[in-house]
């Protein structure tokens, strides 16, 4: 049980991971809560289920596509909803997110309906047993891409030219400035970044839950974002760390101790944590200056 | 010490009696002229949404601290006020004040944290709180009854008078939207009011020069939370049924939009804010389908056009502080006393 519990842990966990990195790159450049996350997921899982149903392509191009498209929807969010928004107080951008939310959930109602969806019976679900543990294809799956996105952004962030642009915009936006990066372009490349892995993360959790519904991006988002603070908000390994812990935490918490109080186990965490080390796991500790 | 009322402070709009006055007139002339249900009820819900707005304005407002959990006090202030009222058969009256109270309990509890965390992450604690709350009148079936609600709560009575219309209920929430606007502006113009707000412009310094900053947020949060369990529990009562959904996440961030929308920190922008947000559901209806899609998109337009909301009170102060020292510079520029 309790390794069938850790496997489905990490594998909702690795997917909130995809989810949180969003979350937690626009925050450590721009410093702003970026509500509409949850459902630029959701889009995403949409897109993925519109282009595997309506234009019958295989799950390998529609996962790549839905990426793409959703990483533009991001960026043009950014230029509309938050651009303007950039040197006034920080509420505001956040009140601009949450009206972006509103629209693209009632958006995809209009367009897709309310109904919960699922993906096609054509990705065949095979179940096998190692040891103890049951394991799904699907599961495996997950697990492996969302390691092999986690893993590309570290090498992107880490090797490339953009991904030192990219690190230093999150410093300071000013100094990169001076240090001549095109800071709009860095933050257009990181929301696009950010929604492209939600996109991926949509595809992944409708796929495995076999749901996709308009409302799929308020918990998933709210628990990314849980997930992203308590690795430490703007941290990218903290994100990846926080999103594995909440997803074990959760599932051993529902196993062991109430199914019902799933969720609450997982903010109860976060704010014991946060408590204990206010700038969560893995994030920096910043003098405060008078 | 005493402190007169500094020019810069907002709320003057509304300082005068004779504001208030009116604004009492027409609370009572309203429902002689209201003859539709549907329109008093919109009223009734604005009302409600006055009070839990400039509550949370006490603390996202004055004090700076952001707080995206809200709803939990107003669920909580609703379920107190439910249970008592089905299960002690208290009268309504009676159960008002502990409604209020207990609230305000959970608010001082909230306000804890505070004393080591600040800014989003204090914001992520407010929201993970909502969420537990909301949790647990999910999964507390034996008391709660989980997701199938409180229904049958009784109606206030006074003597033999059971409010049955929707008239006694608006001045009833009229009068608790009186009661808590008059206590906002009294706190805004006191010595309590600046050292929130001090603490919100920095916290540092507000400690530096005295004002003990952990007294004041607690403060902030347990009158806040009061406030929203006093509506909470004139929640339970108008609407008669109680269940989780109706405090949730969403509901927290409507109260805040509407607190940002309006102007943070300004009495009358919140009161503005509540309003408008509150009916524009109801008028942008004829759009059918599409109300809620082109709500998400006014709301981005307004932030991008008046991002410091309708009545940016912290914006209007700086406006005017920037102006009088820049004249001053002017004039030391150009060698002239000052």
């Amino acid at each position: 049980m309790f390794w069938q519990q850790l496997v489905n842990g990490l594998t909702a966990g690795s997917m909130y991971a995809l989810i949180a990195l969003g979350y937690t790159m626009v925050y450590g450049i721009l410093k702003i809560i970026n509500f509409a996350h949850g459902d630029i997921f959701m889009v995403g899982a949409f897109l993925g289920l519109i282009i595997i149903k309506q234009f019958h392509l295989g799950f390998v191009p529609a996962f790549l596509l839905s990426m793409v498209i959703v990483a533009i929807i991001g960026i043009i969010i950014e230029k509309i909803a938050y651009r303007p928004l950039r040197k006034s107080t920080k509420l505001a951008p956040l009140l601009s997110a949450l009206g972006v939310s509103i629209f693209l959930v009632n958006f995809a109602q209009l367009v897709w309906g309310t109904e919960v969806r699922s993906f096609p019976p054509s990705l065949q679900i095979d179940t096998f047993q190692v040891g103890s543990v049951t394991l799904s294809n699907i599961q495996i799956y997950a697990l492996l891409i969302s390691f092999a996105l986690m893993l590309a952004l570290h090498f992107f962030v880490h090797k490339t030219k953009m991904g030192v642009a990219m690190r230093a915009t999150s410093h300071s936006i000013n100094h990169a400035r001076l240090m001549g990066i095109n800071v709009d372009n860095i933050i257009s490349l990181t929301f696009g970044i950010g929604s492209a892995l939600a996109a991926a993360a949509g595809i992944l959790i409708g796929l495995y839950y076999d749901a996709v519904y308009p409302v799929m991006g308020y918990t998933a988002g709210l628990k990314a974002f849980t997930a992203a603070v308590l690795g430490g908000i703007g941290s990218i390994p903290g994100a990846m760390l926080g999103g594995l812990l909440l997803g074990v935490v959760e599932n051993l918490g529902a196993a062991y101790i109430s199914m019902g109080y799933r969720d609450a186990i997982a903010f109860g965490l976060l704010i014991i944590i946060l408590l204990l080390k206010p700038t969560g796991l893995l994030g920096k500790n910043i003098q405060q200056k008078v | 010490m005493n402190f007169k009322p500094n020019r810069f402070l907002p709320n003057r709009f509304l300082n005068g009696k004779l504001s208030l006055i009116g604004a009492l007139l027409l609370i009572l002339i309203l429902p002689q002229v209201v003859a539709s249900e549907y329109v008093m009820h919109v009223l009734i819900t604005v009302g409600l949404y006055i009070i839990l707005s400039l509550s949370l304005n006490l603390v996202s407002g004055y004090t700076g601290q952001l707080s995206i959990g809200h709803a939990a006090f107003y669920g909580i202030g609703a379920y107190v006020a439910a249970l008592l009222m089905l299960r002690l058969n208290l009268s309504y009256w009676a159960v008002l004040p502990l409604a209020g109270l207990v609230t305000a309990a959970f608010g001082f509890i909230l306000g804890l944290p505070t004393l080591r965390l600040q800014g989003d992450y204090l914001a992520i604690v407010t929201l993970g709180f909502g969420e537990i709350v909301r949790l647990v009148f999910l999964n507390w079936d034996k008391v709660t009854r989980g997701p199938m609600g409180l229904p049958g709560i009784p109606s206030p009575q006074i003597g033999d008078l059971v409010f049955m219309s929707k008239v006694p209920y608006f001045y009833l929430v009229m009068g608790m939207m009186l009661i808590t606007l008059v206590f906002m502006i009294r706190v805004s113009e006191s010595e309590m009011g600046l050292s929130l707000m001090a603490v919100s412009h920095d916290e540092v310094a507000a400690e530096a020069v005295g004002v003990n900053t952990l007294k004041a947020k607690l403060l902030a949060f347990t009158l806040s939370a009061f406030f929203a369990g006093i509506a909470g529990s004139f929640y339970a009562t108008y609407i008669s049924f109680i269940s989780p959904d109706s405090f949730t996440f969403m509901d927290s961030i409507t109260i805040l939009a509407m607190v940002v929308l309006g102007g943070l920190a300004s009495i009358p922008g919140v009161v503005i804010g509540a309003i408008v947000l509150g009916v524009a559901p109801e008028v942008l209806r004829f759009m059918a389908d599409y109300r809620m899609l082109l709500y998400g998109a006014l709301m981005v337009v307004m932030m991008i056009f008046k991002p410091d909301g309708f009545w940016g009170a912290k914006k209007r102060v700086y406006n005017v502080i920037r102006k009088n020292l820049e004249q001053k510079q002017l004039l030391h520029k150009r060698g002239e006393s000052v």
